[in-house]
């Protein structure tokens, strides 16, 4: 390294180094915000993937949440203060969301969290919030141990339970196209555990499991694993996986000519999902959790229509994410206001039982949150991709089954609450 | 002499205090001891890329292991934080020992990918033996413990737990600081400048570049596990790629060639990422910026700059 | 048994995919010096440029511009950050700057075209098996291993006996003595970089096709390809190429007994070469030790 290297570049480094130092040293200075009037805002943080393979559901969910916060503050806010949602990334990745857990409550003073797309993310902040005992309302994280072996008292579910998942569409696939299923499942929790609940429920049946391809988590070549099912002869070949995982999937699927040899199905599908893949791969059985096009149901044409007007990507119909982001804000503000606190646990005793009105439940049956395991008893809409679809109408489903009738009893999701003496 | 002295002071000074000023300048306690965790990560990987010369592009493996031996100690062995401590940092320091003979046949450029294969080797055994470390999800269920001096029962909250962290950090800086004085350092020094010259007086030169390596493993791998403790969670991410990469600017960052070096690179660089991140979703292109501007424009890093200003003056 | 030979052909597939990378990155290694990190950027820059332009130039013509475009951008990058940057000795310079340059480039895909994958589309007529038993070779797979195969024969005869190749080839003995005989060196280095980008880049369309077109899909395809470098042996592209096929086989079969190990297989050859064979399976001796 000669020393003639750093001498030429002295003065183009010098001007940027004292550009840097100026404005390094702005940061440094505490923000002296002067609050014009009113009072101290409520902050709200959440934890969501803006970057990384879980943009698009994270991004639907911040939306969602960002309506809900404009209506709430157009309505006086938590106990007449303004509400503020402060959103961090967490590229669902686990351990940068417990930094930033503790970022949003301990640095930015927010006194209720929300959040996660992934289940891994979900488990890991719980504990977080139990130790700073400060509310968390997991809006898209669905493994069942959220609320069930691993629940706290501070965490609140919005999305279903993978049981939940399960019981929503297995017994209209077993019906209508056999009974001998091949898994593809991801490699992690969320897959292990939706994979047992889906055997459990189609032994039930009467159904056999032909066979289980664990699929590490971003797979994107699914050659071997399909090669594998197809050597099986199933009836039914169940795509456990999420995200990129499943497009990656039902896109080498359809061009192997599967679709030919049985039927393609599996379990939570998305929107978001659904406008990545081209259009010969577009098909199947699914279940979502919520849906744009619920003719007869009120409210939902004006959440459409409001939720358009904040969401300016292209695909901008709001989804499931959307409602989660939605229904989460507005549950944690209808607590609060029903507890007039914001303490953790006068807000956590509001939301346990608290039912969710008609234009925040969005759907036609009834939606609460039940008290033993705080999980929100919402339903599922389980269904098929049509053919030629185009968007928005992608999905078609053929039952809403209410989320009370086929969730787990408290008793058997293994939760037992750990309230504070 | 004198100012050196009055220097370091004055950094003690500033690391015992921390809790009281940190957040008056927009920071918060743990975000302090993630300093310090990093920058002793990246002080250990600098012991061989800084002063033995060796690129290391895999040094995560050895944080990621020490995280997940402290974790799996502490859910599955005892509930004890200095064991749990010994043994992450022996799992993390032995691994990088065994693997030195291997990973050193190459040199340069060669040597890095190699390094960097074989950080993705624990990565993915991690990952994949999802029984024990809980796979992609990360290990759950331990919670650091506190320490217990005879009757004395000492809680390890926030900011208990920064000065153990930066216990374990003086500890370290302590042991690393007498060996880059030692002969040892001053050979590792040599066989940077010019591996052959020393080649040809005759020193062993494979030995000296392993020690240095295995030393390194184990500095790294003690910050890993205080890292896990830190979080209470550990996940593979904790070994992947990205975060040797992540050392490694800190390092160069903060200037390799000098001892503190690393120190100077995890403040600015911890700061920038976590005060971005809230700033911007473009978060990733400021640090991918940082870390070209740095090697385009402050190649010596942050001191290594401002010692050849005090040269030149 | 018929499992077997299912996965290990298919194995063979995905094999040309990561000697397609392995190539481009060796190519840039070798002659440049540098360790491109952000391979996978401009394997990702191919494949959204190809998207972009697929429905103004079809999918065949896309297929040509999105590598074009990503080799000129190479030639770019590699004028304005990394010539400046060959004088240091220490490679610890290059890596670091390559490996800024992929986190931009990762970035900036996001964000010019979302985080959500893309429906890169393939024409119909390929998107079918070729035959009912061997389901998996379907024909829009062929035509990746047929390109590829051709990328790569192609690229070792312009390496043989076209002037450039000659030089190139040289160049990697020895630069300073190239440039001693006359030869302008910075060309040399620039058309290498932006060769290895082009092939990057087309790794990129040909993946895009077949896997979901994502701002992320670079990361999985870089490290096998390292890999792939390491166990040919580093100095021979034939090696990589190989090493590629071996890999992609040995990770294919892998699946067969145990699908959990698949991805950390390579790496278990690789560690097992670097004991036994440590130049790699053609490496030369000298280089790099």
């Amino acid at each position: 390294m000669t020393i003639q290297d750093n001498f030429s570049k002295k003065v183009s480094r010098r001007t940027v180094l004292k550009a840097a130092a100026t404005a390094g040293a702005l940061q440094l200075v505490p923000p002296f915000i002067i609050k014009a009037r009113g009072e101290t805002p409520i902050k709200i943080g959440m934890v969501d993937p803006i970057t990384g393979t879980y943009a698009a559901l994270g991004t639907s969910e911040i939306n969602g949440a960002k309506l809900a916060l404009n209506q709430i503050n157009h309505k006086g806010g938590i106990l007449g203060r303004p509400v503020e949602l402060v959103v961090e990334d967490s590229a669902a990745n686990p351990g940068l969301s417990v930094q930033k857990a503790h970022k949003l409550i301990e640095k930015d003073g927010c006194s209720m969290l929300m959040g996660s797309v992934s289940s891994g993310v979900s488990l890991a902040v719980s504990p977080v919030a139990k130790e700073k005992g400060v509310v968390y309302m997991d809006t898209g994280g669905h493994i069942d141990a959220v609320t069930g072996k691993d629940c706290h008292w501070t965490t609140f579910r919005i999305c279903t339970t993978t049981w939940m998942l399960a019981a929503g569409n297995a017994k209209t696939i077993a019906d209508k196209f056999g009974k001998k299923w091949y898994f593809i499942t991801p490699d992690y929790a969320y897959g292990h555990g939706l994979q047992a609940d889906y055997a459990k429920l189609l032994e039930s049946f009467g159904g056999t499991v032909m066979g289980n391809a664990l699929s590490p988590l971003g797979t994107t070549d699914f050659s071997s694993y399909l090669i594998k099912a197809e050597q099986a002869k199933p009836d039914v070949l169940m795509i456990l996986t999420g995200g990129n995982d499943t497009v990656n999937c039902l896109k080498q699927a359809v061009q192997f000519g599967l679709q030919h040899k049985m039927t393609i199905s599996g379990s939570l599908q998305e929107m978001e999902n659904l406008v990545a893949l081209p259009p010969a791969a577009l098909m199947g059985w699914w279940v979502f959790e919520w849906y744009w096009d619920q003719p007869g149901v009120p409210h939902v044409k004006q959440f459409v229509h409001e939720y358009r007007k904040l969401d300016r990507r292209k695909f901008n119909y709001p989804t499931a994410r959307s409602w989660f982001g939605y229904a989460g804000m507005h549950s944690l503000a209808m607590a609060a206001n029903n507890a007039k606190s914001v303490d953790a646990v006068k807000v956590a005793r509001a939301l346990e039982g608290m039912e969710l009105p008609p234009e925040i439940a969005l759907q036609p049956k009834k939606v609460f949150f039940r008290a033993g395991d705080h999980q929100l008893m919402s339903s599922e809409y389980p269904g098929y991709i049509p053919k030629h679809p185009s968007y928005p109408h992608m999905y078609k489903y053929v039952d809403v089954i209410e989320g009370d009738k086929i969730a787990l009893p408290v008793s058997e999701t293994g939760c037992k609450l750990d309230y504070p003496a | 002499m004198n100012s050196r002295y009055v220097r370091l002071g004055v950094l003690w000074l500033l690391l015992l205090t921390v809790p009281w000023w940190l957040p008056l300048v927009g920071g918060y306690t743990q975000l302090g001891t993630r300093v310090l965790v990093y920058a002793l990560a990246a002080m250990g990987l600098n012991l061989l890329l800084g002063f033995t010369g060796g690129l290391s592009f895999g040094h995560a493996a050895y944080y990621g292991l020490g995280a997940y031996g402290v974790g799996l100690t502490l859910k599955y062995l005892a509930p004890s934080t200095p064991l749990a401590l010994v043994v992450g940092t022996l799992v993390g320091g032995v691994a990088a020992t065994l693997l030195g003979p291997t990973l050193m046949r190459r040199r340069g450029v060669y040597f890095a990918m190699i390094t960097l294969a074989f950080g993705q080797l624990f990565y993915f055994i991690v990952v994949r033996w999802n029984n024990v470390t809980g796979g992609e999800d990360g290990l759950t269920g331990f919670v650091r413990q506190p320490l217990h001096f005879g009757h004395h029962v000492l809680p390890l909250h926030d900011v208990a737990f920064y000065y153990l962290v930066l216990f374990c950090f003086a500890l370290a800086t302590a042991i690393m600081g007498i060996l880059l004085r030692s002969p040892l350092g001053h050979t590792w020094v040599a066989i940077r400048e010019n591996r052959r010259r020393a080649q040809f007086l005759g020193i062993p030169v494979e030995r000296y570049v392993w020690a240095s390596f295995a030393i390194s493993g184990f500095v790294t791998a003690l910050a890993g596990g205080l890292n896990a403790m830190l979080n209470n969670f550990t996940s593979p991410l904790d070994l992947y790629w990205v975060l040797s990469g992540d050392f490694v600017i800190i390092a160069v960052l903060g200037g390799m060639r000098s001892f503190w070096g690393p120190l100077v690179g995890a403040i600015i660089y911890l700061y920038a990422q976590d005060y971005l991140s809230s700033l911007t979703d473009n978060w990733q292109s400021f640090i991918g910026l940082i870390f070209i501007l740095v090697v385009l424009l402050f190649p010596r890093g942050m001191l290594g700059m401002l010692r050849m200003k005090a040269r030149s003056a | 048994m018929e499992l077997l030979l299912y996965d290990a052909f298919n194995g063979l597939i995905v094999g040309m995919f990561y000697a397609l990378m392995a190539l481009g990155l060796s190519m840039i290694l070798t002659l440049n010096s540098v360790v491109n990190m952000a391979h996978g950027g401009f394997l990702i820059l191919g494949a959204y440029l190809a998207f972009t332009l697929e429905p103004y130039l079809g999918f065949w013509g896309a297929l040509v511009a999105g590598p074009v475009i990503a080799m000129v951008f190479g030639l770019i990058v590699e004028r304005v950050l990394i010539r400046p940057i060959y004088k240091r000795e220490d490679p610890v310079y290059s890596l670091l700057l390559t490996f800024g340059l992929a986190l931009i480039m990762q970035d900036v895909a996001r964000t010019i075209w979302g985080p959500a994958g893309l429906p890169f589309a393939i024409p119909d007529a390929l998107n079918s098996p070729l035959s009912s038993s061997f389901f998996f070779l379907t024909g829009y797979r062929a035509v990746v291993v047929a390109i590829a195969f051709f990328a790569v024969v192609g690229l070792m005869l312009v390496m043989r006996y076209t002037r450039i190749g000659i030089r190139i080839r040289a160049g990697i003995r020895d630069l300073e003595t190239v440039s001693g005989l006359g030869v302008n060196i910075y060309v040399l280095r620039a058309v290498n970089f932006g060769a290895g980008c082009l092939l990057a880049g087309l790794a990129g369309v040909l993946a895009a096709g077949q896997l979901g077109l994502t701002p992320t899909m670079g990361d999985s395809l870089i490290m096998p390809s390292f890999v792939a470098i390491i166990v040919g042996g580093v100095g021979s592209f034939l090696g990589s190429v190989l090493g590629g096929l071996l890999i992609g086989v040995a990770a294919g079969v892998m699946t067969t007994y145990y699908p959990a190990a698949s991805d950390a297989v390579i790496y278990g050859i690789m560690a097992l070469v670097l004991i036994v064979r440590p130049r790699g399976l053609m490496g030369q001796e000298g280089m790099f030790e």
